[in-house]
């Protein structure tokens, strides 16, 4: 396992001793991503992909080791209390709210928005190009609108590590590249840690990011996308690739 | 970076357990009632005679298995043909609302049921005097065991029929693809294809009609006819009403407590058949289904059943129509006794409404947060504790530890609404359970990572998803609560009549004209009800 | 969000009735607690009540329970905070028991002078009607009514209506019939009659009612009872078996509550009621002979009672057995 340097030395997600066992898997991490990276996460069904995003949202918690987000421990620390917005695949939206509402929660529990507010939530919203539909709910959107509703929401909250989870899985091929573009876009006007949960690694070629394969439970690989085939962990690589 | 000012560390404890303090304190909350009233009972036993087994107390308990037991076994076997022809009728034009129309004698509340029967079969009824008439000797005697089946039927059969249809809903089509190429007969059809089902689904709907007729009061108290055909519900209510006999009231009850905990071990153990949307039943194009004879059968099943089920509410309403509508209609005593009916029912409503959502969020967070799903189940359990529970035996505890503090009978009416919102739990439990459930797994890690608590995660995640449900929980609850006959028994008086007491009070006096105007009038308000609740609260959209 | 608030405002509104609903009413002068046949429209509560309103310029208020039996009980589920002040429609199979609860207080009034078939001196309760049970039966289904109880029991095949003894004083009264007359015997008479009864109600009024309406030929009641069909339905129809063994004396009894507010006022409503304006309204309404002979005698169409013997238990007895024999009662017809 070749954990990377952090690039400028600064801390984004750090797990340590990190133990978890889900049914009759042990899962073991022990991973450090630097402050403003991104990171793929990849590996065949059920090797634990989501739990590692669920672990360091704070939806589950390990059995044993901690893990530390620009620096400072999750222990005890609720999901909504963590430097940390999770978009889903799907139900990232509240189905009788407009859109603007629904990302406004990322900003606010109450009713009213503050002037300022607002600003930042107009700012959202054209950012990911739906100032047009702001009213709409989102049974009148499609499955790209509404991921874009959800990044929209996560541009408000402000939060430093973005989690996705196969956010782009049921969209077209053309609509998934252009998200891809977007989240990545997002992610260097925001200097955002990511970490991303795909099972489309074609499309994270070539993008210069980093990845890490899972298998069972376990790190196989971590480190720069490019040398993912010629490294120890190509034959498991291989077999999920289907070469 | 805007960050900072966000709280980084919360205490442990109280992010992780909050969700389930609510549902955990309503728990504690039901059970301390439970306790407290039957230790009220036992403490205040008199030693007014020695606790004997005698061939009364003997008599009851047979009675009461043999008329739950034949209530069941009847309800059920007769309702698979009636199950079945409907199902086999799928291109019959009225069919949806005849399914429909089996759900409403869970609406009609018992007693209201009793008297339609008693208008329809009693010896001064309808079929008598149609019997007579014909010149045909000897006559159906609806005091007694006979009364009570017929009672039973009328409510049971429609609703057994509606799980036995759901069953046979879960057919996989491709079976019925099968059959209609093999071009198999009616028998084979039976033998094959739906025996299976049958078998796996007959045996729970068995279970859950024999403890519905296990614990029946209303309909054993009016048609009883004395004491030897009493079930123990109707026993410990004498033994309390009649001679305040503490002592024998406590032993009925425990017998009932361990037969009703044994009756709903087996329920669980067989599994609980579900309820689906039955209107949504895809009709199957089966082979069998133009034989002569299959026609002829299903013909006579849907016609009787329908027999069962329109001809007392038919009777009632003739003789409503004969009787002194403005006299009953203008009378105070209807109004007050309307007025404290709706105050019970909405109370316990509400009052089950709050208590089942406590327990169910806390059973939800169990479930899908801390993953303890053991206890979650035990948490559903709890709340549906009263199902073992005879109200009777409730009423009179809680009446009695409250007694020294409170004026017994006004009281009567909040222990009521208490012993009903109990008692709606179970409802609660059933309905708006897969409702939150699903709403937590929708909406519950969207909610947590958005930090929504209690009051926010209730309006912007559970309480849309949850809606439809809630208003038919709800309204079932208003309504059971509305026209129920148990509790109210033991402790009503004329100063404290709900509706349906009013109502048993004009049968007890032989009034039968103006007790048919009383029930109509409840049976309307009761449907009214139904109607608004849900309407109102469940909103548009059909759960 | 309006819907919301009238939604809200709905619910506490509801909510607040039930507590106003559940509020005792305002609490009259004079609360007695009696049996429901008593207080309807054509028993002689309506008389009496505005008979005695009048004299005190006072409230009454009439509780009522299924039967005479009922009362009692309902007083012990009470207890101490029972809001009654008089009771009334026990009767002498009762008062020792009543007695011996600390149910009733003594009246302190004079009681000689009544026109009872046995001398009356218990200082606790009054009694203001009596009358012999007898099994009423409609001449137009049985033609030949049976002799004696004896009869009724063996050879009769006539199907009845009785009360039960747990809330009805004549269900009681039955009971002690049977046992006066069987004895030790009684036990098993009960099983013989067991299949001819077609039900027990928990009141007088139920099973009149049953009976009126031919649900069964005979019907336990009073010798009395056929009088209100001669004088006010004008009909022959129903009559009384006579019992060579003898019938049962019911003398029914009122009494001031140990719970009583205004111990005076109930006295003088005790007064009232054993005097010659409640009692001359009696006969007429609640067709028992009253304590004290109205001027003018009886009305026509009610006969003397019968020539044969009058029973009657001890009230000590009853007491110290009632548990016992209707234990034997509900044994005998669950077999």
């Amino acid at each position: 396992m070749n954990a990377p340097e952090p690039r400028d030395g600064r801390e984004g997600v750090t797990l340590q001793g990190v133990r978890y066992s889900y049914e009759a898997m042990q899962m073991v991490f022990d991973l450090r991503l630097a402050a403003g990276s991104v990171t793929a996460v990849l590996g065949p069904s059920g090797a634990g992909k989501s739990t590692l995003l669920n672990l360091v949202a704070g939806f589950d918690r390990p059995d044993a080791g901690t893990i530390a987000i620009l620096g400072r421990d999750m222990a005890g620390v609720p999901p909504g209390a963590r430097p940390v917005t999770s978009v889903f695949q799907e139900g990232n939206l509240f189905p009788h709210l407009p859109v603007w509402r629904n990302v406004a929660l990322g900003i606010t529990r109450r009713r009213r928005l503050g002037p300022e507010e607002s600003r930042r939530l107009d700012e959202a919203l054209s950012r990911v190009g739906l100032t047009a539909l702001r009213q709409r709910l989102p049974s009148e959107l499609s499955g790209g609108e509404r991921q874009r509703v959800a990044l929209a929401r996560a541009l408000v909250r402000q939060r430093p590590v973005l989690l996705l989870d196969e956010p782009f899985a049921a969209l077209d091929p053309g609509l998934r590249a252009r998200m891809l573009d977007l989240v990545f876009a997002l992610q260097a006007e925001r200097d955002l840690t990511v970490l991303l949960v795909s099972h489309q690694p074609g499309e994270l070629m070539g993008r210069g990011i980093d990845v890490i394969f899972l298998d069972e439970g376990e790190v196989l690989y971590h480190g720069p996308m490019a040398a993912l085939r010629r490294s120890a962990a190509a034959p498991a690589v291989a077999r999920y690739l289907g070469d | 970076m805007a960050f900072g000012a966000q709280p980084l560390t919360l205490p442990t404890w109280r992010s992780r357990w909050a969700g389930t303090i609510p549902g955990l304190a309503v728990i504690a909350l039901l059970l301390a009632v439970l306790a407290a009233g039957l230790w009220a009972l036992l403490s205040v036993a008199t030693p007014a005679r020695t606790l004997r087994l005698d061939a009364y107390v003997g008599g009851v308990v047979a009675f009461s298995l043999l008329q739950g037991t034949l209530s069941a076994v009847l309800s059920v076997g007769l309702a698979v043909p009636v199950a079945r022809a409907l199902f086999r009728r799928g291109d019959f034009p009225l069919r949806t609302l005849l399914v429909r129309l089996m759900g409403l004698p869970m609406v009609v509340p018992t007693i209201v049921g009793v008297i339609a029967i008693v208008v329809l079969f009693g010896r001064q009824g309808w079929l008598n005097q149609a019997w007579g008439a014909l010149g045909l000797g000897g006559r159906i005697d609806i005091y007694g065991l006979h009364g009570i089946l017929l009672a039973h039927l009328f409510f049971n059969l429609p609703f057994a029929a509606r799980l036995i249809l759901s069953g046979l809903a879960t057919i996989p089509q491709a079976q019925w693809r099968q059959a209609s190429q093999l071009g198999l007969s009616g028998w084979q059809v039976l033998r094959w294809i739906e025996y299976p089902v049958l078998r796996e689904v007959i045996p729970g709907i068995l279970g859950i009609v024999f403890l519905l007729c296990f614990t029946s009061f209303a309909i054993v108290l009016a048609l009883g006819g004395g004491p030897p055909n009493a079930t123990l519900e109707v026993a410990i209510y004498q033994a309390l009403r009649f001679e305040f006999d503490v002592t024998r009231a406590a032993l009925l009850a425990g017998i009932q407590l361990l037969l009703c905990l044994g009756a709903y071990a087996a329920i669980l153990a067989l599994g609980r058949p579900v309820e689906s949307d039955l209107a949504a039943t895809a009709a199957v194009r089966r082979p069998d289904a133009d034989a002569i004879t299959a026609r002829i059968v299903d013909t006579v099943a849907i016609g009787l059943a329908l027999l069962l089920l329109l001809g007392p509410l038919l009777a009632l309403a003739s003789r409503i129509a004969g009787g002194p509508l403005v006299d009953v209609l203008a009378s105070g005593d209807l109004w007050a006794a309307t007025a404290r009916s709706l105050a019970v029912g909405t109370a316990a409503g509400l009052l089950s409404l709050v208590a089942g959502w406590g327990i169910l969020t806390a059973a939800r967070a169990l479930r899908q947060v801390h993953g303890r799903p053991g206890l979650a189940r035990a948490a559903e359990l709890a709340g549906s504790m009263i199902l073992v529970v005879p109200p009777m035996v409730l009423g009179a505890g809680l009446f009695l530890a409250v007694r020294g503090w409170i004026d017994p009978f006004a009281a009567g009416l909040l222990l009521v609404v208490l012993v009903n919102a109990g008692m709606g739990l179970p409802f609660m439990i059933r309905i708006l359970g897969p409702a939150l459930d699903r709403a937590g797994r929708r909406y519950g890690r969207l909610s947590e990572s958005l930090g929504l608590r209690r009051w926010h995660r209730l309006v912007y995640a559970d309480w849309p998803e949850v809606r439809a449900s809630a208003g038919l929980a709800l309204a079932l609850v208003i309504c059971l609560s509305f026209g129920d006959f148990g509790v109210i028994a033991l402790f009503g008086s004329s100063d404290t009549a709900t509706l349906p007491f009013l109502l048993y009070e004009r049968m007890g006096a032989y009034r039968m004209d103006e007790a048919a105007v009383i029930a109509g009038w409840l049976l309307a308000l009761c449907v009214l009800l139904f109607v608004a609740v849900e309407r109102l609260v469940g909103g548009r959209e059909r759960a | 969000m309006s819907k919301r608030t009238t939604t809200a405002l709905t619910s506490a509104a509801l909510l607040a009735t039930t507590g106003l609903a559940a509020a005792p009413a305002v609490a009259a002068d004079l609360t007695i607690y009696t049996y429901s046949s008593f207080v309807s429209e054509w028993g002689p509560g309506p008389a009496i009540e505005g008979g005695f309103e009048q004299r005190c310029g006072c409230d009454i208020e009439f509780v009522s329970a299924d039967d005479g039996v009922a009362i009692l009980s309902r007083l012990r589920l009470e207890g101490a905070s029972s809001p009654a002040d008089v009771v009334l429609g026990l009767d002498t199979n009762l008062i020792a028991e009543a007695v011996a609860e600390g149910v009733v207080v003594p009246h302190g009034l004079d009681t000689g002078g009544y026109d009872l078939p046995v001398a009356w001196t218990d200082p606790h309760f009054v009694p203001f009607d009596w009358g012999y049970f007898a099994f009423v039966y409609d001449t137009q289904a049985i033609a030949e009514p049976p002799g004696s109880l004896r009869a009724l029991v063996e050879d009769s095949e006539a199907e009845i209506l009785i009360q039960d003894p747990r809330t009805s004083t004549p269900g009681l009264g039955l009971l002690l019939w049977m046992r006066a007359v069987f004895g030790d015997e009684a036990e098993a008479m009960w099983a013989e009659l067991a299949p001819r009864i077609v039900t027990v109600t928990s009141g007088w009024s139920e099973a009149y009612g049953l009976f009126l309406e031919g649900e069964a030929p005979m019907v336990l009641s009073y010798t009395t009872s056929p009088a209100y069909h001669r004088i006010a339905e004008d009909t022959d129809r129903y009559e009384a078996a006579v019992f060579e063994e003898g019938h049962y004396l019911q003398i029914e009894v009122a009494g001031i509550a140990a719970t009583a507010d205004d111990v005076d006022l109930a006295r003088e409503f005790l007064a009232y009621l054993t005097g010659p304006e409640a009692q001359s309204a009696i006969p007429t309404t609640n067709w028992m002979y009253p304590v004290v002979m109205p001027e003018g005698g009886l009305p026509d169409g009610f006969d003397a009672p019968p020539e044969t013997p009058s029973l009657l238990m001890e009230p000590e007895t009853v007491r110290d057995n009632r548990g016992i024999w209707v234990d034997e009662w509900l044994s005998a017809l669950s077999r």
